[in-house]
C-alpha cells in the first residue's frame, strides 16, 4: 500500500516534528483536537509522545457518545421498558451507564433493545412488526444528523405510523463557543474535526478567529496529517495570521455537504438549549423534530422522564471533555473505571478519550522510548 | 458510528430510493447514496459510509489511508463491520 506509507513516513514525521519544534520554540502552546478520532489516532500513533514538550494536545468534546448526560440515557431506557416496543440504538450507546443502569441491562432484564447500524434498519424493523411500535435512539453530531434525517423523510414518504425518533442530535460549534467561553482553560488554536466538516463544511468556524482570535486548521486521522496541521497552526501564529484553513481538502470540501445540510434543515430545528455532559446546557446546540415530523417524534408520542441526574461524584468525564483534565488524572481511571465497567462515557465509546488512552496509551510510552533510542543511534 | 468505511461503488440498484451496491473490504452491500445526489457517482467511485450513508466522495488514496486507519484501530473497526454486515438493509444486497 503505497498511500498509506506515505502518511505514516518516519522521515516525513520526522521532519515535520522538527518544523514544529522550530515554529514553538520556547513558548508553550495549547492546541485542542475537538474531534474523538483525532483523539483516537494520536494515542494510537503515540503523537503526544514524540511532539516537544512545548506543544500539548488537549482533548475536546468530539465524542457523540460521551456527551450524552445520564438524565438522556434514563430517558431511553424508560421508554425501552414501555410494553409493545422495540428500543433501536447504535452498538456504541448500549453500554452507556444511566443513573439506574445501561440499555444492555435493560436488555437482560426483557426489554427489547437491539442495535442497529443505521437509522434505516430501523425503519425496516417498523415495517416488519405492524403490531410493535419501534423508536430510533438517534445520537451524533452533523456527521449521523443527516442520515437520521433522510430516514424521517422516508418514513413520512412511505406514511410509516409505527416508527419515531428519540433526537439527540447536536451541532459542533455551539460546544466549541462554550470552551472558548470557558475560564478555565487557555487554548492557542483548534484542529477542527475531519467528519463533521465534511457536512458543515469550513464557514462555521469562522467566529473562531473572527472573535476569540484564534487559528483553527481542520485535520484528517492520518499521524501526518495531524502534524501537518499542528504545523499550519504554529505557521500561522508566527506569521501573525489567524485563520480558518482546511488540511484535510482531500474529503472536506469548503461549502461541506449542502445536499446534507439541507437534509437537516428540512427536518430539524434546534432546541433553545440542550445538556451537554460535563459542559452543562448549551444553547441552540442541539436538533430536535419540526412540527411537520411530530408523528415520528418520540418526545411527543412518549412519556419521558426528562429527569436532570447529575454525574457520579467520581467520575470526571465532564473535566476530560473540556480539556480541563488529561484522561490519566482522573481518580478513577483505570482502576474503578475501565472498558470493562466504565463508570464515565468516556470510557465507553472507542472514541472516547479515556478509552483509546487506557487502550493505546501506556503501550505508546513504551514504543516512543524505542523510537527515541531508534532516532538516537540514528544520529 | 463515527468512523467513515470506505466502500467502492458497483451499481446503483434502485435509483429512486437512492440506493447502491458497494464493495466494502471485498464484500458487496447496499447503501443509500442520497446524500451525494449532486456529487454526479459512477460505478467505480469510492465512498465514506457512516451509518449506512455515503457521506462523501472520495479518491482510492483517500480510501485506502481510511480503511488501513480503521485495521489499526482493532476491536472497535471489528465492531463497526460486524455491525455493517448485520445490517438489514446492507444485506439485501446477499443474493
Amino acid at each position: 500500500m503505497r498511500f498509506v506509507d506515505e502518511y505514516r513516513d518516519p522521515t516525513a514525521a520526522r521532519a515535520l516534528v522538527a518544523q514544529i519544534t522550530a515554529l514553538a520554540g520556547e513558548e508553550k502552546f495549547k492546541f485542542m483536537e475537538v474531534c474523538g478520532g483525532h483523539t483516537h489516532t494520536i494515542y494510537r500513533h503515540g503523537i503526544e509522545h514524540v511532539l516537544p514538550p512545548s506543544v500539548e494536545l488537549v482533548h475536546g468534546p468530539g465524542c457523540p457518545v460521551c456527551v450524552i448526560p445520564m438524565g438522556r440515557v434514563d430517558d431511553a431506557i424508560a421508554v425501552a421498558r414501555e410494553p409493545g416496543v422495540i428500543f433501536t440504538s447504535f452498538g456504541d450507546m448500549m453500554r452507556v451507564p444511566g443513573s439506574q443502569g445501561s440499555l444492555l441491562q435493560a436488555k437482560a432484564e426483557g426489554a427489547d433493545v437491539r442495535f442497529v447500524y443505521s437509522p434505516l434498519d430501523a425503519l425496516k424493523l417498523a415495517e416488519e412488526n405492524p403490531d410493535r411500535r419501534v423508536m430510533f435512539f438517534a445520537v451524533g453530531f452533523e456527521t449521523t444528523a443527516p442520515s437520521t434525517a433522510l430516514t424521517l423523510l422516508q418514513a413520512k414518504a412511505k406514511a410509516i405510523t409505527n416508527f419515531s425518533v428519540f433526537s439527540n442530535h447536536v451541532t459542533i460549534v455551539p460546544p466549541l463557543k462554550a470552551i472558548l467561553e470557558s475560564p478555565d482553560l487557555r487554548l492557542n488554536g483548534f484542529l477542527g474535526p475531519g467528519h463533521v466538516s465534511t457536512v458543515v463544511g469550513q464557514r462555521p468556524y469562522r467566529f473562531v478567529p473572527a472573535q476569540y482570535g484564534l487559528p483553527l486548521v481542520t485535520a484528517g486521522f492520518e499521524p501526518l496529517d495531524i502534524l501537518h496541521a499542528i504545523s499550519m497552526l504554529l505557521s500561522q501564529i508566527r506569521q501573525g495570521r489567524c485563520e480558518v484553513e482546511n488540511q484535510y481538502s482531500r474529503v472536506v470540501r469548503e461549502e461541506g455537504n449542502p445536499r446534507a445540510l439541507a437534509v437537516l434543515a428540512e427536518v430539524f430545528e434546534l432546541r433553545p438549549h440542550f445538556e451537554w455532559r460535563g459542559l452543562g446546557f448549551i444553547s441552540q446546540s442541539g436538533l430536535k423534530l419540526r412540527p411537520e415530523f411530530a408523528a415520528f417524534d418520540a418526545e411527543l408520542l412518549y412519556e419521558i422522564p426528562g429527569v436532570r441526574v447529575a454525574d457520579p461524584k467520581a467520575c470526571q468525564c465532564g473535566e476530560v471533555l473540556k480539556g480541563v483534565i488529561k484522561p490519566w488524572e482522573c481518580k478513577v481511571f483505570g482502576t474503578a473505571c475501565t472498558p470493562e465497567t466504565p463508570i464515565g462515557t468516556c470510557m465507553v465509546s472507542s472514541e472516547g478519550a479515556c478509552a483509546a488512552y487506557y487502550n493505546f496509551g501506556r503501550m505508546h510510552r513504551e514504543a516512543a522510548v524505542t523510537l527515541g533510542r531508534r532516532s538516537a543511534q540514528r544520529a | 458510528m463515527c468512523l467513515g468505511i470506505p466502500g467502492q461503488i458497483r451499481e446503483f440498484s434502485d435509483i429512486n430510493e437512492h440506493l447502491a451496491k458497494v464493495e466494502v473490504s471485498g464484500v458487496t452491500r447496499i447503501i443509500n447514496i442520497g446524500l451525494l445526489e449532486d456529487d454526479d457517482l459512477q460505478p467505480g467511485d469510492w465512498v465514506l459510509i457512516h451509518v449506512g450513508f455515503a457521506m462523501s466522495k472520495i479518491d482510492e488514496e483517500e480510501a485506502a489511508l481510511a480503511l488501513a486507519s480503521l485495521q489499526l484501530m482493532g476491536q472497535a473497526y471489528d465492531d463497526e463491520l460486524e455491525a455493517f454486515w448485520s445490517s438489514a438493509i446492507a444485506s439485501e444486497a446477499r443474493e
